[in-house]
């Protein structure tokens, strides 16, 4: 079996597993609990190639020190990598546990099994268990990978719906980093820095004593400032007299007109080519140009972290996506060695990429530096996390399709103009925030984005999936935006996904056939092909009303990254004064699924995130910075607005497992968007598809 | 200014002294120690915070603690515990209904309000009595089956003692 990159980095097998005394195994993961289920999914793997129950499993997740590193727990790689490591080693050390039990009870391997932990000689008792001979398996040693997992027939935990180990807490008012206390402990928010350069020239801390007491303390290194006490209404309160009582010299200045994708694709760039060049054809060249705009990731709940710097060594609590970079960065940032910083996950509210968790944490670490010994809770406010979390870059990208004579296309190429979506902290010279605001900043984040190899950033999903004999991308890295821009689920597969699959359409459309069938036409991966078949069924796509007075059905098709697990996609839409989504169906083909339920219901918020980015989010930009604040001007879906679902997964065992946590939110867009104008007769190529983009493409298609 | 103020909180009866303007949700989660109530926004705009005050929903981020004297407050600790679940969170499990679960507490206040005084709601009631709150991984559609699901179990009796 092959050995995982996750594997190779951490190659002992105690950095994965490890009997318990109380008769548990534990296991190790460095990806992290999101929301996405991941955990539930790792223990089934884990449970099921060492022969235990769910509950004799217990995980322990993103813990710098003793776990593995892995990154970050990002790009739907989660169940690939960490999920093969996991299942690879629990094959490996049962295979050493049962050696060592048939030598003790003097049998060949082949007698023996494991049930549930025990050790069974042809089927009866022996007595002997894995806690018994654990002492004897040295797990100090490396993985060799030379031990086969489980055939798929054989599996009894892997493919069944395991409910969510974490749920239960958190539906009785538990679970999460926001609800730690530590003795002594200190709330603690931030006056922010508003731009990298900005300097304090003057902080009033009467001001803030006469608006919340005398028991807040002011802390200031450089150009951080925090506000720090037992009391956190009084913490909450200096904070906001805090923001008035600073004078900043050089804070950022935006324009309103940043905010646009039109503002985006006019800026300098890196420009570069991807793939083959365009050919020239008989049936002459369509091309349409898309865009959306900068999105925020909206967690609901603002970032939170716990820090506590005693006797030499900080110790961080944080519900960021990777403890091992966190790690490396506040150790960098605070010129500490590594081994001095210690970072624990804990779980916080869904994040959809790199939000503001990550600096929360260096926030906490910061005021905990400056008070040792007393443990530090830092909140941000939602302001904050509207105000300062990185941006998902807003985009345009121009489809060009060479057709043939046949009407099919013969070249492809995808142009995109975007911010980068790949800079986590730690990657490409980004670092994270509170760094601009002390002594010495680093040098200013380069324009970097994630390599096609590793899915892309803005160019992720810009490939076309179908037959095309030549596909290529020509990219425009835009680097100087006003903002920080990193990766919200999808990265740049949203907006790809929907040009990509509405040039599809327009395309199908000038040949006078079905949108389903053009598609097929081009199609030969089996797989793709299947998905599509499947959701045309589950949609009754056959029986599609001819479309126009204001209602319409939508199709659309990708495999996330080009790589991962597909999602067909049918949507249907009623156009009036907005656009309202009444159904929508989907097909997936995860590989090997660990956890029905889980995947489906990953896949059910993916789509309804993505009703939301292409109908309604959009984030703006004021004078002073980012103007979409609070949930009224940055407003996303609500209950009155949630269609019908329907998640199938199509059976594909044979195949290895594939991540779904970001697959359906592209095909979702751009169902959506071919429902619009299949609707109205037109195209709306914008998101969000608002009520002023209804009129303006009635107006325009008339 | 400080004030003493006594309410009841999950049945249990609070002497507390702090000033007036303390949120509500201030006084549940860092005097009470009932971290179940969640800051979202503090804008009333989310739900994350939402309890009963004498059963009907209040945004604990907003309200003053000074108007609560001798109020009775019920939040998500006191719908059920581990091993003691209300008929709502039993069936919000079931349902599998939550992805990161932060919106959950407020969730179920609000679906325990709207229960209270329809037992029978039909989906767009239960829509509406949800709208205000906020959840941002998409686990609606599961969690209006769970509500759904929930009134069903407690019209047949079978939720008794809650
Ligand atoms: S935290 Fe109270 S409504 Fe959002
Ligand atoms: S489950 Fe995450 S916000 Fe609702």
């Amino acid at each position: 079996m092959v050995i995982s990159q996750s594997l190779r980095d951490n190659p002992r097998l105690d950095r994965w597993l490890r009997f318990e005394p109380d008769r548990t195994v534990r296991v190790a993961t460095g990806k992290v609990e999101l929301g996405q289920g991941i955990l539930t999914a790792l223990a089934q793997i884990a449970a099921e190639e060492l022969d235990l129950r769910v509950d004799q499993i217990r995980i322990m997740s993103g813990d710098s020190v003793e776990g593995p590193g892995e990154g970050y727990t990002a790009s739907s790689w989660s169940v690939e990598h960490s999920g093969s490591a996991i299942r690879a080693v629990s094959a490996e050390v049962r295979a050493l546990a049962l050696a060592r039990a048939a030598l003790r009870l003097n049998a060949a391997p082949e007698e023996l099994s494991v049930l549930e932990g025990e050790f069974l000689r042809d089927g009866t008792a022996t007595g002997l268990d894995y806690w018994h001979v654990a002492p004897d398996i040295d797990l100090s040693a490396e993985a060799t990978g030379a031990v086969a997992p489980k055939p798929v027939a054989e599996h009894r935990i892997v493919g069944r719906d395991i409910p969510r180990l974490d749920l239960a807490a958190k539906l009785t008012g538990s679970g999460f980093i926001q609800d730690i206390d530590m003795p002594g402990m200190l709330h603690a928010r931030t006056l922010r820095q508003p731009g990298r350069g900005a300097t304090l020239l003057l902080l009033d801390k009467d001001a803030i004593r006469r608006a919340a007491g005398d028991g807040v303390l002011i802390v200031r290194r450089e150009n951080f400032v925090a506000l720090a006490g037992e009391d956190e209404t009084a913490v909450r309160k200096a904070a906001t007299a805090a923001a008035g009582a600073a004078v900043w010299d050089r804070p950022r200045r935006l324009g309103p007109e940043q905010a646009g994708a039109g503002w985006i694709a006019t800026q300098p760039s890196h420009d570069r080519h991807i793939g083959d060049p365009m050919p020239e054809s008989d049936g002459g060249r369509v091309s349409m140009r898309f865009s959306r705009p900068f999105l925020s990731h909206g967690s609901i709940a603002p970032s939170c972290a716990l820090a506590l710097w005693q006797d030499g060594l900080l110790s961080v609590w944080s519900h960021a996506q990777g403890m091992h970079p966190l790690r490396a960065n506040i150790a960098a940032t605070l010129r500490l060695p590594v081994e001095k910083v210690a970072c624990h996950h804990a779980q916080g509210a869904g994040c959809y990429g790199h939000n503001g968790a990550d600096d929360a944490a260096l926030d906490a670490a910061l005021v905990a530096m400056e008070l040792p010994g007393k443990p530090i809770r830092l909140c941000w406010s939602r302001e904050e996390e509207f105000g300062y979390e990185p941006l998902s870059s807003a985009m345009a990208v121009e489809v060009h399709a060479s057709v043939g004579t046949d009407g099919r296309p013969v070249g492809w190429t995808t142009e995109i103009w975007s911010a980068a979506h790949g800079q986590r902290p730690g990657v490409g010279g980004a670092y994270l925030l509170a760094a601009d605001a002390l002594e010495t900043p680093p040098p200013e984040r380069k324009p970097f984005d994630i390599p096609e190899e590793r899915g892309g950033g803005a160019t992720r999903n810009a490939i076309p999936l179908y037959d095309i004999a030549a596909k290529g991308i020509d990219f425009h890295l835009v680097h100087d935006v006003p903002v920080r821009t990193s990766s919200l689920r999808g990265l740049g597969a949203t907006l790809n996904v929907f040009a990509i699959e509405g040039l599809m359409d327009e395309l199908s459309a000038r040949a006078g056939e079905d949108p389903l069938a053009y598609r097929l036409s081009l199609l030969t991966d089996p797989r793709a092909r299947a998905v599509l078949e499947r959701v045309g069924d589950m949609a009754r796509w056959s029986e599609r009303d001819p479309g126009g007075a204001g209602r319409g059905t939508g199709i659309a098709l990708a495999r996330y990254k080009n790589a991962s697990a597909y999602a067909a996609i049918v949507a249907a839409v009623e156009v009036g004064e907005a656009v309202r989504v009444t159904d929508v169906w989907c097909a997936v083909d995860a590989g090997l699924v660990i956890n029905p339920d889980g995947v489906a219901n990953q896949v059910e918020g993916n789509m309804i995130q993505a009703i939301s980015w292409a109908l309604i989010e959009e984030s703006r930009f004021g004078e002073d910075g980012v103007a979409s604040l609070d949930w009224q001007t940055y407003p996303v879906i609500r209950f009155r607005d949630i269609p019908e679902i329907r998640v199938e997964l199509v059976d594909a065992s044979a195949h290895d497992p594939l991540g779904v946590g970001e697959c359906a939110g592209g095909p979702a867009a751009a169902a959506i968007g071919n429902a619009v104008a299949h609707a109205l007769g037109t195209r709306i190529r914008d998101m969000p598809m608002t009520r002023e983009r209804i009129i303006e493409a009635l107006m325009r298609g008339s | 200014m400080s004030k003493h103020l006594t309410m009841t909180v999950n049945g249990h009866v609070h002497e507390i002294d702090t000033a007036g303007t303390t949120p509500l949700l201030d006084v549940l989660r860092n005097h009470l120690g009932q971290k179940g109530s969640r800051y979202g926004c503090g804008l009333e705009q989310c739900g994350a915070c939402m309890v009963l005050v004498d059963g009907e929903t209040v945004y604990s981020c907003s309200r003053e603690a000074g108007s609560l004297q001798g109020r009775s407050i019920l939040t998500v600790e006191g719908l059920g515990a581990p091993g003691a679940l209300h008929p709502l969170q039993q069936a919000f499990l079931d349902e599998q209904a939550g992805q990161c679960g932060y919106c959950l507490s407020g969730m179920l206040m609000a679906a325990k309000a709207l229960l209270d005084r329809n037992p029978s709601p039909t989906r767009a009631e239960i829509v509406e009595a949800l709208d205000p709150n906020v959840c941002r991984c998409g686990s609606h559609p599961r969690i209006l089956r769970a509500v759904a699901r929930a009134a069903a179990v407690l019209r047949s009796g079978a939720g008794d003692g809650h």
